[in-house]
């Protein structure tokens, strides 16, 4: 399997990302944010945590209108996967790969400390390594994860399965608890929780290293 | 020409900036403020003369990139 990491100047967890797909069997390719083109080939693009341009304007709205980003889009229409974490959601929000938008937390204040999350649909690439239901602990670390929609996305959104993780206990006003959506051909993943820094023993915890294992292996068979 | 962007959150979506600063308007004695929106106010300097061109140009922008239409709503004043 062959996935891009995107690099934004203020991007934080592109290396990070980059070795958890690395750890699973991946090569990855990192492309910088000037960047037109994807490397040939690529099957996963890897949209990073961080701060790009300072979140500036609203959190990935100017990376979400970079150059990179139209090949990014064009890779989602075509069928390719997406994965964002982070600001990645929220950049992917901004691109309108994914529906709704990241606020600031409820309660106003930067939040960084591991959380736990259910896991709600297995059905996907980047949860089949999963069960629904199963509870899971990654990291937070953000001031804007705060998921806002309309009542009628949300509604689409659960009746198509398309959450796929939500907050045992809600650390930022996120509407039902969401952590994580799937696009519509479930194929583009947005979450604010890290996966990639739970991902090897020394990260203090494994559970997200079922993530990369399981993207892998369904691309490996795709 | 200049051009002046104010957005603001959509009615109904929460804004906990404003929310924070109602209380401390509150907890410094000014009473009866029942609500507080922020918002921004960009600033635009136009190298465009016809103003309403300048209009559909900014439009065109707030749209693309200054508001995010999802949540937030805005207006443009050309001077």
């Amino acid at each position: 399997m062959h996935a891009a990491v995107i690099v934004f100047p203020g991007s934080n967890c592109d290396r990070d990302l980059a070795v958890a797909l690395e750890r699973a069997g991946a090569r990855v390719s990192m492309v910088w944010h000037k960047d037109t083109s994807l490397p040939e080939g690529v099957d996963l693009i890897g949209v990073p945590g961080g701060f790009s341009f300072g979140d500036y304007l609203r959190c990935g709205a100017i990376a979400a209108n970079s150059p990179i980003c139209r090949s990014v889009v064009a890779h989602a229409d075509k069928g390719g996967y997406v994965l964002g974490v982070c600001n990645g959601f929220q950049i992917l929000t901004e691109t309108g790969l994914l529906p709704g938008v990241l606020l600031r937390n409820s309660a106003l204040k930067y939040v960084c400390k591991p959380v736990e999350l259910r896991v709600e649909t297995a059905a996907s690439a980047y949860t089949a390594g999963y069960s629904a239901g199963d509870v899971v602990t990654f990291p937070i670390a953000h001031h804007d994860g705060n998921y806002h929609t309309d009542p009628e996305t949300l509604r689409a959104l659960n009746a198509e399965d398309r959450v796929a993780f939500r907050y045992v206990d809600n650390p930022n006003g996120s509407v039902e608890d969401i952590a994580g959506i799937v696009s519509e051909n479930r194929r583009v993943l947005g979450m604010m929780p890290h996966p990639e820094r739970m991902a090897e023993p020394a990260h203090g915890g494994t559970d997200g290293a079922a993530m990369f294992a399981g993207l892998v292996d369904q691309m490996a068979n795709a | 020409m200049k051009a002046r962007v104010h957005i603001m959150l959509k009615t109904g979506v929460l804004d906990p900036q404003g929310e924070a600063v109602r209380h401390a308007l509150g907890s410094l004695g000014f009473d009866g403020v029942d609500a507080v929106r922020q918002g921004k106010v960009i600033e635009l300097d136009l190298a465009e003369t016809d103003a309403e061109k300048a209009r559909e140009n900014v439009t065109a922008m707030c749209e693309k990139l200054l508001a995010n239409t999802v949540i937030e709503s805005y207006w443009v004043e050309i001077a």
